[in-house]
């Protein structure tokens, strides 16, 4: 349940890198699986190479940021479709991260990693990583409530809501597209190289799917916590994450092996996706905000 | 102040659907003029205003703002000097963004975006004296999302934005078309206010006549991608709509005689 707790928090900013693309730029991002792994796989090489862990997660989060903008610049110079882009650039970074790691996994069991003090002081899966861990995640939400509220944030806001209207103000969208997708990918790639080092290995398949989970914990999240402001969304995803987390644990306590678990995790946005449309649900306000874009649509059609 | 210079625009080039939209167009306005654009469907005044947005690139021809050619220059560059607004209310607003934050986007017109907060106190101050000379209660609704607007709030907003950073040109593309007749005469006078209020250069299409004849001190009506026929104020003044129809089909028929003799 605390380790469930711990990497539900991590993946929590996994999580509000796929939020960034998928709500605030309407941008179904699939370069994720790839970029994720892309940031485990550069913080575990660079680690086992002697490098300090902290300035190889941070190397790792780089990493996948540039993973963003090689998509980026694929959908908006390359005018190639947006899904297409990303799962262009996460096939392409299946080789790459092959190519970083050498092998097909990369063991951290002996190596000094960001872990290393909460493990040899008896953290690990109690109430303080936990802490320590939402602190974290945290601290990297209010950075976006922030970044999102300042004038580059706002016109990346706009570039996802209304696209014709901020090239009207003056604003190249290709740019903050670009930026988005970097920004997002180096949130997924830093989630990467926290969870390699939780974990103590980075593998290549640790991304698969990923962008499912990513999905999952967007919805759900917000579906139970609401959307109403960036402040809350944001809130919401990680509170998606954790829950997604809880999900899975529940599911593999009930005999489910982890080999089920993207089937389960497809069958958590599907549920979440078509849940709030079902009538007796509509009632429950939380569900119904999900529907607010379309609602309130017409609402101001019919004025 | 903007020079068009023999602009044209095919769409579709070589295909069964090559469409010339706009033939050998040149304008030219100065400082404070406010022109009003009528014409049929297909006349190329669309397409006119989406050549001086820079939204749609032109064949040749050439397109100079205060002196220097804006030719080679995209979009959202050229926003630095073009203020817009569409002719549908959605268009021109984000809807899942409040009334402030819309405001300061286009605040931010032509300028860098950094890292400063998007809404301060003094911005917010601004906004509402800025929403007040709408008169539609909007100052007191700063942090309401636009999507919740009625669409003659909207328009009424887009207008304030695409004007009060104050940009060279101001384009209107049928801006009340979609409204309601009382939205419509509202935005309307709106614009009256506004254009006078800041002295701006404005370019405005509009499929009403009476509109056209109101509005502005000069009128252009555009047929088959050419001006027609081109009146300044004065001549304005004394033209009323069965006027402008007249000399509409006059002209009209005289290019469909034209080309009878060709055939």
């Amino acid at each position: 349940m605390n380790a469930a707790l711990e990497l539900g928090l991590l993946y929590g900013i996994m999580a509000l890198g796929v939020y960034l693309t998928f709500r605030i730029l309407n941008f179904p991002d699939l370069t994720v699986d790839g970029s994720f792994t892309t940031g485990a796989a550069v913080a575990a090489s660079l680690i086992i190479n002697g490098v300090p862990a902290p300035l190889a997660t941070l190397a790792g989060a780089a990493s996948g940021a540039v993973a963003g903008l090689v998509t980026g610049v694929l959908y908006t110079k390359g005018r190639i479709d947006g899904l297409l882009a990303g799962i262009l650039t996460m096939i392409a970074l299946w080789s790459i991260n092959l190519r970083i790691m050498g092998k097909s996994n990369l063991p951290l069991l002996r190596e000094d990693t960001l872990m290393t003090p909460l493990r040899d002081a008896g953290l690990l899966g109690g109430a303080w990583s936990i802490l320590i861990f939402a602190v974290a995640a945290l601290v990297i939400k209010f950075a976006i409530d922030w970044f999102l509220s300042t004038d580059l944030g706002l016109s990346i806001q706009a570039t996802g809501n209304n696209e014709q209207m901020i090239r009207s103000l003056g604003v190249n969208t290709h740019r903050t597209t670009i930026l988005t997708l970097a920004i997002s990918n180096g949130l997924v790639a830093l989630c990467g190289a926290l969870i390699a080092q939780y974990q103590g290995f980075a593998d290549v398949s640790m991304g698969i799917g990923l962008i499912l989970v990513g999905l999952a914990s967007v919805i759900v999240g917000q579906a139970v916590f609401g959307r109403r402001n960036i402040f809350l969304a944001s809130l919401a995803v990680i509170g998606g994450a954790v829950i997604y987390r809880l999900v899975i644990f529940f599911a593999l306590g009930a005999g489910l092996n982890p080999n089920d678990m993207k089937l389960i995790s497809a069958l958590l946005v599907v549920a979440a996706l078509l849940l709030p449309r079902w009538g007796f649900l509509k009632r429950i306000p939380s569900l119904r905000q999900m529907r607010s874009a379309a609602g309130s649509a017409n609402y101001s059609k019919a004025n | 102040m903007l020079q068009i210079e023999n602009i044209t625009k095919t769409f579709f080039p070589g295909t069964v659907n090559e469409r010339v939209a706009l033939n050998n167009v040149s304008l030219q306005l100065n400082t404070g003029d406010f022109v009003t654009v009528i014409g049929s469907n297909g006349a190329g005044k669309s397409t006119l205003l989406n050549m001086i947005s820079g939204k749609l690139p032109f064949d040749s021809g050439d397109l100079s703002i205060d002196g220097s050619s804006v030719k080679r220059m995209p979009d959202y560059a050229r926003a630095a000097f073009v203020g817009r607004v569409f002719q549908d209310p959605m268009a021109g607003t984000a809807p899942d963004l409040s009334i402030e934050q819309n405001l300061a986007l286009a605040l931010r017109r032509g300028q860098h975006r950094g890292l400063q907060w998007g809404v301060t106190h003094k911005r917010r101050a601004f906004f509402r004296e800025e929403l007040l000379s709408l008169e539609l209660g909007l100052e007191d609704r700063l942090k309401a999302r636009v999507g919740l607007l009625s669409g003659g709030q909207r328009q009424a907003l887009s207008l304030l934005m695409a004007s009060f950073t104050q940009p060279r040109i101001l384009l209107l593309d049928e801006h009340t078309a979609a409204l309601d007749p009382q939205r419509a005469e509202l935005v309307t006078t709106l614009t009256e206010t506004i254009v006078a209020k800041h002295n701006l250069t404005t370019l405005m299409v509009t499929h009403n006549m009476e509109q056209a004849l109101r509005l502005g001190n000069r009128l252009v009506m555009m047929h088959e991608g050419q001006i027609i026929f081109d009146i300044d104020a004065e001549r304005k003044a004394t033209m009323t709509v069965p006027d402008l129809l007249a000399e509409f089909a006059k002209i009209k028929g005289a290019s469909l005689d034209d080309r009878a003799l060709l055939g």
